[in-house]
């Protein structure tokens, strides 16, 4: 199953309005007196029927990028303290995080699915209840009709049983089967864009595979979009038509998943691509000195200096790069990305 | 062939399951069934798993630190642990441990200089105070960390530096042969090529030998000559580095080797998955025939009865399978990457 989900160039949803548009975001969170910027000025569109990989280590904002367009941080500590989201044309940053509105966006616009299943369901609420819970609530069935679409649900996250199975627990169940219960919740109201958060993380590699499989052709039949936010440089090659890369809370690098893995503009993303041990190689790792910087820290430059092995004269003296654009549709925040090898 | 570093033969290890008020023993996990395997001295053995496969409980065993049910395991060709109660012998000095994770496995109210001291004051390698701090100034250099940083406790380092610290603890007693039990996988990507790199530099130049136990499959074959594969507590093929990489035949080693993403878009959407149905069982103590039969694409019923013991093939592996044997198997020879 070469490209799958990747998205058919002949449709003409390539071209409408992104089903998302972030423009400026910025988040803080405050913590013993101190103000930390954990996403810094951060904008990108999801496009109609793509996927959209986020890259980064612990610490670089990505996750904290998506709570913020879910409206899930608490405040205090957090706040969102810039920036504009429109999600389908409306701005979901003039909400209440806590209104109606909000709650109806969050599992029926949007559906999410995170890392650690056991804690993001519920463990004394069978899983039919749960499943049942957001189509009652966000498409206002009756008990007999959700019941039915619960079950037809999991049959098609590969649960077989599935009448039975809506009354077990979810201890019952195995982390692989976690998954895909989290799954059948996340497209219960066929939502228009997905956001999955290490969805494989926590799983053992056959099943990674098994569920990357089922979550990429899920979000194809419903015809909606994906956010796929990892440390995984395997799963973008092969699933994301494209990619932002971020560290220490900004996109450092942005453009189609083909463009960026050929041709990396920005030093973090060479020095990633560099760094992953690839199955049948040898050679010696070649390792990014230093480590990745505490979420929040600031930067009087670029914050990927201290690290940097193509720093220029410039880059100890400018302020952080911005966004720009390197080549047609490829953009890279680094002084030094325009220069030739 | 010279002595082995460390040789287990039919190893296994059993827990028992106790339920109801009294406790009593309704039943077994049998987390490593019959394995043997042999560790070249100054050699890297890579265990492969996902999690219930048993490579943790292995590299347990052969540190002495749980009970075995049978099977019996040499250090230097001197017997360590026979069937039974775990217990430590002189030669477990040799022999230390990394830990995967490491925020737990350190001591948060002790010092650098205290962690690294402890097992060198135990082993006996160091007698005075005097001795002690050349010792963890030594130990702190050889791992890349800074002499000044010997007083500070674990929360004012990194995730990579308390490996760092993790590993030089390993080192400074009289150990030579180290297990590591996932040593990487709890570090961000850039600090993991950072500690597999000081793994390789530490191994080649103190003559180390490596147990190396991991569930990513590149990692291991970063640098381990030789790989087991584990599947359900058994050993399901064994082979070298390349030969595993390039011509898996059991068909788990080609499923766990097909499920891992190639950080190459083109070659990646070009590939075929071969994947597998199903989750890892819970414990093999209720299952006939082989462990992998109800996951299997090829299994018959010669594999849901008989059990296939590990056998070696003529290119210098050892493989569990009966469609090996009987030559059901194709042979993808995966392109190297």
């Amino acid at each position: 199953m070469a490209g799958a989900g990747r998205p058919d160039p002949d449709l003409p949803e390539a071209d409408a309005a992104p089903t998302l548009s972030v423009r400026g975001l910025s988040t803080e969170f405050r913590a013993g007196g101190r103000v930390r910027r954990v996403v810094d000025d951060v904008s990108f569109d999801v496009k109609r029927r793509e996927i959209l990989a986020f890259v980064g280590e612990s610490g670089s904002g990505k996750s904290v990028t998506f709570l913020s367009v879910l409206r899930l941080i608490a405040d205090p500590p957090g706040r969102i303290v810039d920036g504009s989201v429109l999600f389908d044309g409306e701005d979901l940053m003039t909400l209440d995080p806590k209104g109606a509105r909000m709650r109806s966006i969050r599992g029926g616009g949007i559906g999410f699915v995170f890392q650690e299943p056991m804690t993001s369901l519920n463990p004394v609420l069978t899983i039919g209840r749960q499943i049942m819970e957001s189509l009652r609530l966000h498409l206002d069935m009756g008990r007999r009709e959700a019941r039915a679409r619960a079950a037809g649900l999991l049959s098609a996250v590969g649960i077989g049983d599935a009448e039975r199975r809506l009354g077990a627990y979810p201890h019952e169940f195995s982390g692989g089967m976690r998954q895909r219960i989290m799954i059948a919740i996340a497209v219960a109201c066929s939502p228009r864009l997905i956001i999955a958060d290490e969805p494989t993380t926590a799983l053992d590699v056959t099943t990674q595979a098994q569920i990357l499989e089922l979550l990429a052709g899920t979000v194809r039949d419903l015809g909606a979009s994906l956010v796929l936010i990892t440390h995984n440089l395997g799963i973008v090659a092969r699933y994301a038509d494209r990619i932002n890369v971020m560290y220490a809370g900004r996109i450092v690098e942005s453009g189609a998943t083909d463009d960026v893995f050929a041709d990396p503009r920005h030093p973090y993303t060479r020095a990633l691509l560099d760094c992953v041990p690839r199955l049948g190689e040898t050679r010696k790792l070649a390792p990014i000195a230093g480590q990745p910087p505490d979420a929040g820290t600031a930067f009087a430059h670029c914050p990927f200096l201290p690290r940097c092995a193509r720093a220029l004269p410039v880059c100890r003296t400018a302020p952080p790069p911005r966004l720009a654009d390197v080549a047609p549709n490829h953009s890279a925040a680094c002084h030094a990305a325009e220069l030739p090898e | 062939m010279s002595q082995p570093k460390l040789q287990v033969e039919g190893l296994s290890v059993r827990f028992p399951v106790r339920s109801g008020p009294f406790q009593r023993r309704v039943g077994e996990v049998r987390a490593v069934e019959n394995v043997s395997l042999e560790i070249a001295s100054g050699g890297v053995f890579g265990i492969v798993g996902e999690s219930g496969s048993g490579k943790t409980t292995l590299g347990r065993a052969v540190l002495g630190l749980v009970d075995t049910h049978a099977g019996r395991i040499s250090f230097e060709g001197r017997p360590l642990v026979g069937p039974g109660r775990a217990r430590r012998t002189a030669d477990h000095r040799r022999m230390s441990l990394v830990f995967q994770d490491p925020f737990g496995s350190l001591n948060p109210r002790m010092t650098a200089r205290q962690l690294i001291a402890e097992p060198a004051r135990i082993a006996g390698t160091v007698r005075t105070r005097a001795e002690a701090r050349d010792l963890v100034a030594a130990k702190l250099d050889l791992v890349g960390l800074r002499a000044d940083m010997a007083d500070r406790h674990p929360h004012e380092f990194s995730g990579g530096q308390r490996q760092r610290i993790g590993i030089a603890r390993a080192l400074a007693g009289a150990a030579d042969f180290i297990v590591l039990d996932e040593p990487v996988s709890a570090l961000d990507v850039s600090i993991q090529a950072q500690i597999v790199n000081l793994l390789s530099d530490l191994q080649q130049t103190l003559g180390l030998t490596f147990l190396f136990i991991a569930h990513d499959i590149a990692v291991v074959c970063q640098f381990a000559e030789r790989i087991a594969v584990m599947y359900l507590g058994h050993v399901v093929e064994l082979t070298d580095r390349r030969r595993l990489v390039e011509n898996p035949l059991h068909p788990y080693t080609q499923s766990l080797l097909s499920a891992v993403p190639i950080p190459d878009p083109v070659r990646e959407r070009a590939r075929q998955l071969a994947l597998v149905k199903g989750d890892i069982a819970a414990s093999s103590a209720d299952l006939s025939g082989c462990v992998f039969h109800p996951r299997c694409p090829l299994a018959n019923e010669r594999c849901r009865v008989e059990k296939p013991a590990l056998m070696d093939t003529s290119d210098n592996r050892a493989v569990a399978c009966h469609a090996v044997e009987e030559g059901r198997v194709e042979m993808p020879a995966r392109e190297s990457v």
